[in-house]
């Protein structure tokens, strides 16, 4: 079980956190701070695995950012690597070749997509195609939606002038 | 792009944020927008509601509190649109958490979501439910989430798969439940519903036996029918990854075909072919072959024995550790680990592999193959391997030394051949990495180099020589500056010299000088100092030619500011001047210690003495008749400050006699209830000078006239060693005279009282010119609100005192009880004394200590006498 995800830029700010076990706002800003030192300082040769209080964390550099997922000892790291890949090439063909940026200004986005990826810690979809019919189709939800407000605050408008 | 259209904009928020220079201004854009948004909070503005909650979103991943968000979620979840809910359900996941009371507000809102006809409205109620559910939410919304498992759309069944793990994790009753649902959701061709079937049955295996039963004997074939079918698939784009239809699926598939094999040789016969093929046939030159071949090595080696298959998985483990890729070395030796309980013999082979990983310069894997070289040493290769691991020792990170010293330090005490080769190992590792040895090892080292008598001097030659070279090794540094001490006369001497020994010419100046250098180095701990000041104390007596520069050094000491140190040295200063006579029979060898009490002290109930002991051997009197059953966590307790609990009450004995700074309470503390003279004497001589000279019992007398006058010690003290208190080894007259002879220039160490737990100082509890009482305390095991006191007065006049009374009253709290005096004539001038036992109870025990008033009665001479006075000085804690 992926206990949480953090996405965590080279400078060490936080672009994305996920918990999936409860952490407390206090121990939350410790993990961070603990991780990001961990992570943030190993060469780029080394594996992508840190063992850390009894869990292990595996992580990935995409451009300038980490993505970090904690689980447990005996799950599989290599799938993991995997996992991180899948969201990664997801971000990629929503944003159009994703960047930092796209992560920092649509952050409710990248979780979205997340949230489409992964339940409860566990992987829900295998197909990045699925993952992005999904996506689209509430995005476009949420559009219409937003037309009928206008349309009506429009008639509401102009009934009022 | 933007959902929000109007007012200060989400994306502006970030603009501002992102272009703070320091973390004050950010703080400062942060404080402005959260009153912003609890401004628009208390207004229960509708229309900027959910943008707010994203900026708050944004402001909590900044690690700021967002706590006031709470109730908005819920307020958005529980409006009717798609966007509001959206971002609703978004918010409550990532500002709350299980924990939180808030999150019950919401179970009603789920259960309408849960049920609402648009099914991305469910999607995002289930996705909320899986992430944050409570147990007790998952109580009450199990049976729509077991319905949606059936729902049309795939996409939700999905979903509800992966909810139920997280329901069935909170409230496991409620596994059976899903048995049937699940098994159904194997026979699915979606993908998605797929892997999260799979991983429901595993997750419902974990918690329940039944239905890993049931999933044993119903889904076995059929698993292994579908990952026969996805393992042969023709290229499929839309699951394909480097090559292989969905990986995650092998893997998913594999772990649960694992559980299900594990003990049950059909189920495992069952699914013997197709893990073959996925052994053999899978692609290894991308991450995604290679972490399915990996599940599949695990399963392999889970599930009952198939010899065939292990030695193809060891095989796999073995390509994997020599591949380039540190990510599949780090797995290997991860999976080799468990391969070890499987068949150690297979892995023995890759050893030299193995041991190359612990150099890697990657600390994720040293710390992996470390671990397992560890489990890999035997009876047989511990020679070679320990050699290597401390040829790596010179070379490795600091950071890695710690573990790594502990590992060796523990393989060469659990293998070692023998004694010598143990020693030459320790020394080894003391050389090269003495500031990570643990305290209780280089004791445990003291304790083998004690015992192994035909290798003291060849130990003593070593350590000297080591020492010249790595001074800055604190634990090497201590033991050498021990061995020294003990077995200096061998340093010089080259007594039982080895074969294998280069021969060394050490003068006793030398000797001295290796000691005193370990004093007066800065880095030097207290141990350190106070184990060399000991080792200089036998110095002087081992080599005569030195006795009167040893005692210059310990004279430097005198004024030194440690207090321990500035004690010791004034102690053995007055040993060297006073007491050339004993001097001798102090400082002998010390016996061997015994290493069966030793190892059961270390593994048994008394870590915390070991490790908590700074501690220095204590190198004194060996007239003690059984010295050898004394734990060496006492004799290397040298502090005042902790003494260790003890345990038995030979033990405790031993540290009294060593502890020169001799805490009155040790004494009667250790066995339960001495005899009372017996902590009369110890307490007496504790306050010297203060007492009467004459007491109960006559032996008593005779000891503090003796440490009074301090004229024939020896002779006096004979009788010392008949009382029956003092224990059941009896001392030695020559460590009794000495400490009082240090007792004598010193007085009682009163910082020593308080901490002495059961057990308390004797209290002059009033006194005049005429008359002095004196309280000595006890305490019976098992009722601490209960004190007996032993009052003995004692007359100071000329005159005899007839019809003596004494009375004594308590405030309400505290029970007091009388018994007779054992008489009530006083004699004159202290000629003896009457005591008398009161008992008190505390019924505040703890919260108060005790007060008590007293009226004394007596006729002197005829005429009346009264005297009264009030006790307030009570110790604490009675």
């Amino acid at each position: 079980m992926i206990h949480f995800v953090l996405l965590i830029s080279r400078q060490g700010k936080v672009r994305l956190t996920k918990w999936y076990s409860p952490y407390s706002q206090k121990e939350r800003t410790k993990v961070i701070r603990e991780l990001s030192g961990v992570i943030l300082t190993r060469g780029p040769k080394l594996c992508n695995f840190v063992e850390w209080r009894g869990f292990k964390v595996v992580y990935k550099r995409y451009a300038s950012l980490y993505f970090c997922m904690c689980i447990d000892q005996d799950d599989n790291e290599l799938e993991i690597l995997e996992i991180i890949h899948h969201y990664v090439e997801i971000l990629d063909r929503y944003f159009g070749s994703v960047c930092e940026l796209d992560l920092i200004f649509n952050f409710h986005k990248a979780y979205y997509i997340l949230d489409e990826l992964l339940i409860a810690g566990e992987l829900q979809e295998p197909s990045k195609k699925t993952v992005a019919r999904l996506i689209a189709a509430q995005d476009s939800l949420v559009e219409t939606a937003k037309e009928q407000a206008s349309s009506i605050s429009n008639i509401i408008a102009q009934a009022t002038k | 792009m933007n959902p929000f259209s109007s007012g200060t904009r989400l994306r502006d928020m970030i603009r501002a944020i992102r272009a703070c220079k320091t973390a004050a201004e950010e703080r400062a854009v942060v404080r402005k927008e959260c009153a912003a948004i609890r401004a628009a909070i208390n207004e229960n503005d509708q229309d900027y509601r959910h943008r707010n909650l994203a900026k708050l979103m944004f402001i909590q991943m900044l690690g700021y509190p967002t706590h006031f968000g709470q109730m908005e979620c819920l307020k958005l979840i529980a409006s009717s649109g798609f966007p509001e809910k959206r971002i609703g359900y978004l918010g409550l996941m990532l500002l709350l958490d299980e924990r939180q009371e808030v999150l019950m507000l919401v179970t009603n809102s789920l259960k309408q979501d849960l049920n609402h006809s648009n099914q991305y409205i469910v999607g995002l109620a289930l996705c909320a439910l899986g992430n944050i559910c409570s147990a007790e939410m998952a109580r009450d919304l199990a049976p729509e989430v077991e319905r949606l498992l059936q729902f049309r759309d795939p996409n939700i069944r999905k979903k509800a798969a992966l909810c139920s793990i997280r329901i069935i994790k909170k409230v496991p009753d409620l596994a059976e439940n899903f048995i049937n649902p699940a098994a159904s959701l194997l026979k699915e061709k979606h993908h998605g519903v797929l892997i999260t079937g799979v991983q429901l049955c595993t997750d419902l295996c974990k918690v329940s036996s039944e239905a890993l039963e049931y999933f044993r004997k119903k889904c076995t074939d059929g698993l292994v029918k579908t990952l026969r079918d996805i393992a042969n698939s023709p290229y499929a784009p839309e699951y394909d990854i480097a090559g292989i239809t969905d990986p995650f699926l092998h893997i998913r598939l594999l772990k649960l075909l694992r559980i299900l094999g594990q003990g049950d040789a059909d189920a495992s016969d069952c699914m013997n072919d197709i893990l073959a093929q996925v052994a053999t046939k899978t692609e290894s030159n991308k991450n995604a072959g290679n972490a399915i071949l990996y599940e599949c090595v695990e399963t392999i080696m889970s599930i009952e024995d198939n010899g065939g298959l292990r030695v193809l998985a060891i095989n796999i483990l073995g390509r994997f550790l020599s591949n380039r890729d540190n990510n599949i070395r780090y797995v290997a030796l991860n999976m080799l680990m468990k391969a070890m309980m499987v068949d150690a013999q297979a892995v023995q082979r890759h050893r030299a592999t193995i041991l190359e990983c612990v150099k890697d310069s990657d600390a994720s894997i040293q710390k992996r193959a470390l671990e397992l070289v560890y489990l890999l040493v035997n009876e047989n290769n511990v020679k070679p391997l320990t050699k290597e691991l401390i040829e790596y020792l010179e070379v490795s990170d600091q950071e890695f030394k710690g573990d790594l010293t502990a590992k060796i330090c523990s393989l060469v005490e659990k293998f070692s051949p023998e004694k010598i080769w143990y020693i030459d190992q320790m020394l080894k590792v003391l050389s090269e990495a003495g500031n990570f040895v643990k305290d209780e090892v280089w004791h445990a080292l003291i304790v083998v180099i004690s015992n192994a008598t035909d290798l003291h001097g060849y130990t003593v030659r070593a350590l000297y020589r080591a020492v010249q070279t790595s001074t800055e090794q604190e634990t090497l540094v201590r033991v050498a500056v021990w061995c020294i001490g003990e077995y200096g006369d061998m340093l010089v001497n080259d007594v039982g010299m080895l074969d294998i020994e280069d021969p060394i010419t050490v003068t006793e100046s030398d000797a001295v000088d290796a000691t005193e250098v370990a004093i007066k180095r800065h880095s030097s701990d207290l141990t350190t100092k106070a184990m060399a000041l000991i080792a200089l104390l036998k110095l002087s007596s081992r080599f005569p030619s030195c006795s009167e520069r040893i005692r210059d050094i310990i004279v430097q000491n005198k004024g030194n500011l440690v207090l321990e140190l500035q004690q010791r040295s004034i102690e053995f200063n007055c040993i060297l001047q006073k007491h050339q006579n004993i001097r001798s029979a102090l400082v002998e060898r010390m016996p061997v210690l015994d290493e069966a009490t030793f190892s059961g002290r270390r593994a048994g109930s008394l870590p915390a003495a070991v490790s908590t002991s700074t501690g220095a051997p204590r190198n004194l009197p060996n007239g003690i008749a059984k010295p050898a059953a004394a734990p060496i966590a006492d004799l290397l307790d040298l502090s005042s400050d902790d003494v260790p609990a003890p345990s038995s009450s030979g033990g405790d004995f031993l540290q009294d006699l060593l502890g020169v700074d001799l805490s009155p309470a040790s004494a009667p503390s250790g066995t339960s209830q001495p005899p009372k003279a017996g902590t009369d004497v110890l307490l007496d001589l504790l306050s010297l000078g203060t007492l009467p000279p004459a007491q109960s019992s006559s032996s008593t007398s005779d000891i503090l006239s003796s440490s009074q006058d301090n004229k024939a010690p020896l002779a006096n003290l004979n009788g010392l060693s008949s009382l029956p208190s003092l224990s059941p080894n009896a001392t030695s007259p020559a460590s009794a005279a000495s400490m009082m002879d240090l007792l004598d220039g010193f007085g009682p160490s009163p910082q020593n009282h308080e901490e002495n737990g059961p057990a308390y100082p004797s209290l002059v509890a009033y006194e005049s010119s005429s008359l002095r009482m004196t309280f000595n305390f006890s305490k019976q095991p098992g009722n601490p609100q209960t004190t007996l006191i032993q009052a003995t007065f004692t007359n100071l006049s000329p005159n005899v005192y007839n019809d003596f009374l004494f009375q004594a009253a308590v405030p309400k709290f505290l029970q007091l009880h009388l018994d007779p005096a054992s008489s009530n004539t006083l004699p004159a001038s202290g000629n003896g004394s009457i005591t008398q036992n009161l008992k008190v109870t505390n019924s505040q025990h703890g919260k108060k200590s005790l007060v008590m008033r007293i009226r004394i009665a007596y006729k002197m001479k005829n005429k009346e006498v009264l005297e009264e006075g009030q006790i307030s000085n009570f110790p604490r804690d009675l």
